[in-house]
């Protein structure tokens, strides 16, 4: 894992006394609220709708157990007892007092931590897979790179005050499991036919209320060249992206106006010009600190072992609870022995993404003790134990059952992503929680789930999309209209590398109705399924929508009859 | 209209600013107003007889100038380059890095963030990237 140096801390800690001070103008008037704001949120604090937020970022989703165990504490002493892991790799405090800020920073920077550009209109926390360094599939661990994109959009002084918010995900494995194609960049490390490193560049993919997904506008860039190439592309955007209004100021509405081939054009003409410029590119980082970099991302040690392990084929074989949950919350590891353990934080009833403070301690415990002392917050509001001897399965699991977290549904229907919603967001136009607690109990039944297989259910509570319900098999959109919650149910999103954006199904419905239409359209799916292995993504894209849509809104046939 | 430089406050040199639009075709010295959706490299056959080109910032929020800054100094730019407009003390350093040579801010921003908030900005932390750069 990445280390701080001496300038990292001394930044951190500076940058809270900055808050400190910036909050204090505000107060005396030297700042006005439009212009404290922008500090403000890139210190990742909001206003909600009951008290202010802080957002945290947990930089592409990697942290250690004595920051898990920071986190917990924050939650215990400055919030209610819980945070809510986000789909961007970040934790928030929904319960935050503005005259506490300063010290939770302080707290966090002591385990090098901090809130720095979790919002505002600059370059966001930068996301990667959370199997990075550990999946089976991987080309290359995606998080030197991310790492390396953190420190040099860290206060970057021509980037601070863009257009729109802007977030960069990285994967290094062909299976994406960064959604990089929603993303304002995504990358994809591969290696060209030389056998170089690089990237595949993506450009103006997102959600929001207008999905796009991203296309790509370097099919291979050479790993150095990476930086002169981002800045190449904000440089572009900043100059030219929409600033006269804030739905259409975010860069994939740029692309979608000027074009793929001109933005191309463009990005490469700077790209050039920068190459030019005296002694190479400017940003051109020291060579030296890639390396060290690189090296803090070293796999572990990892013990030599069999593929199988003897002990777990026992336990699992008198153990049916422990089966189903090696079956769905453990993913292939790259070292002989080792798996992945993904922890469902959506048990039955739960809101999705929340974790209490004995829970978050569990997990640092689980991490230090049998994960090299690692954990990793997926964008499916999961937390993980990324490097994990299959020998310790059956006590990782004993000890998750005594914390209530040891839901075996990882992948599965109930595996739901939901953002805060209108209990939490002042954003928000409708719940999402209680609607997705609704469904986690309607389908907890483990045989019908596991039946059901492979099946994401992702919601957000307003146009924002903060719940991904884009690209989920199924998406849940609340809205509000003339003063009652609405749900847009869109089928046939995918948040793969085969991204695809739902299609909306029909009207909208209430909280209540959402439940028993996302039953029938699941009843109609295992009908109408090929096999046992067509999962509900696959039927979808060989028979269309109108079997769904009919289960969903069965009165249309009647009408029809 | 006092100018922000890293020594404090200083008074307007209240040159005449020709639009960038409007470059003669002769003149040596010339004072430049760029406006920050206009393109600056139409200027850089220009570069050795612009002495000070000005940027204006129409809000704080509107960060165009600093890629405009950027640009100009990778195009060439060794004269000197003036943000004008609103600015906020935290944005100086930033201006700074950008290649900006000083800031020039209105009466009333001034007396709401005197000389001395401007010289506390300048000491505000370099971020790890550029000190290792």
């Amino acid at each position: 894992m990445y280390r701080y140096d001496e300038f990292d801390h001394d930044y951190v800690r500076s940058r809270v006394a900055e808050f400190r001070d910036q909050t204090q103008r505000r107060i005396d008037g030297a700042l006005t609220e439009d212009e404290y704001k922008p500090l403000r949120l890139m210190n990742g604090l909001y206003l909600q709708l009951h008290a202010y937020m802080l957002r945290v970022a947990i930089p592409y989703g990697t942290l250690n157990s004595r920051q898990m165990r920071t986190l917990a504490m924050i939650a215990e002493r400055w919030d209610e007892g819980y945070g809510h892991f986000t789909t961007r790799q970040n934790i928030q405090y929904n319960w935050t007092k503005l005259t506490d800020v300063g010290d939770i920073l302080d707290a966090l920077a002591d385990v090098e931590m901090h809130a720095i550009q979790t919002s505002g209109n600059c370059i966001r926390n930068v996301t990667a897979d959370h199997f990075a360094g550990a999946a089976a599939d991987e080309i290359e661990d995606p998080r030197p790179t991310a790492e390396l994109v953190r420190q040099w959009s860290t206060a970057h002084p021509e980037f601070a005050y863009l257009p729109r918010k802007f977030k960069v995900a990285v994967t290094g494995s062909p299976n994406d499991r960064a959604v990089t194609k929603a993303h304002d960049i995504g990358l994809r490390m591969l290696r060209n036919e030389a056998g170089e490193p690089g990237f595949e560049v993506i450009v103006g993919g997102g959600m929001g209320r207008t999905p796009m997904i991203g296309k790509v506008i370097r099919d291979f860039l050479p790993k150095d060249h990476l930086l002169p190439y981002l800045e190449s592309i904000l440089r572009v955007y900043n100059l030219h992206g929409r600033r006269d209004n804030k739905y259409k100021a975010r860069i994939k509405i740029l692309v979608h106006e000027t074009g793929l081939e001109e933005m191309q054009a463009q990005v490469e003409a700077e790209f050039a010009r920068q190459m030019r410029e005296e002694g190479g590119p400017v940003v051109s980082p020291n060579p030296e600190h890639i390396a060290q970099i690189a090296a803090y991302f070293a796999p572990p040690d990892f013990a030599k072992l069999p593929a199988q392990s003897a002990k777990l084929t026992k336990a699992i074989a008198t153990d049916p609870a422990l089966a189903a949950w090696v079956e769905n919350n453990t993913a292939d590891h790259r070292a002989s022995g080792y798996t992945i353990v993904t922890i469902s934080m959506k048990g039955m009833g739960d809101a999705p993404g929340d974790a209490t403070t004995a829970q978050m301690r569990v997990m640092a415990d689980l991490g230090e003790r049998y994960s090299h002392d690692e954990l990793r917050i997926s964008h499916e509001q999961n937390v993980i134990l990324p490097h994990v001897k299959l020998d310790d399965l059956p006590e990782i699991h004993a000890a998750l059952q005594k914390a209530g977290l040891a839901a075996a549904n990882a992948g599965l229907i109930t595996d739901i992503i939901a953002c805060p919603g209108l209990d939490y967001c002042a954003l928000a136009t409708a719940r999402s929680i209680p609607v997705a607690q609704d469904l986690s109990q309607r389908f907890a039944e483990p045989a019908r789930a596991k039946a059901i297989g492979n099946f994401t259910i992702k919601i957000s509570g307003c146009i924002n999309a903060c719940g991904h319900h884009h690209v989920g098999h199924v998406g849940i959109l609340g809205l509000e209209k003339s003063g009652i919650e609405s749900y847009q149910i869109t089928l046939g999103g995918d948040h793969t590398e085969t991204l695809a954006i739902g299609e909306r199904a029909g009207p909208g419905m209430t909280a209540e109705e959402v439940g028993p239409a996302i039953e029938r359209l699941v009843d109609a799916y295992l009908d109408v399924r090929d096999s046992d292995d067509e999962r509900f993504i696959d039927t979808f894209r060989r028979l269309g929508a109108d079997p769904f849509k009919a289960a969903i809104y069965p009165e249309n046939n009647c009408a029809a009859a | 209209m006092p100018i922000i430089t890293d020594t404090g406050f200083a008074p307007d040199d209240a040159p005449d600013l020709i639009e960038a639009d409007d470059l003669p075709e002769t003149g040596e010295r010339l004072t430049i107003m760029l406006p920050n959706d206009a393109d600056p490299s139409a200027l850089s056959p220009a570069f050795n007889r612009i002495t000070l080109i000005v940027v204006p910032f129409p809000n704080a929020a509107d960060g165009r100038g600093f890629s405009i800054a950027k640009r100009l100094r990778g195009l060439g730019y060794r004269g000197h380059l003036r943000a004008q407009g609103h600015l906020i003390t935290d944005q100086y350093p930033f201006a700074r890095q950008c290649g900006f040579d000083d800031v020039q801010i209105d009466s009333a921003l001034a007396a709401r963030m005197p000389e001395e908030l401007w010289l506390r900005a300048k000491t505000r932390a370099i971020p790890p990237f550029l000190r290792r750069a």
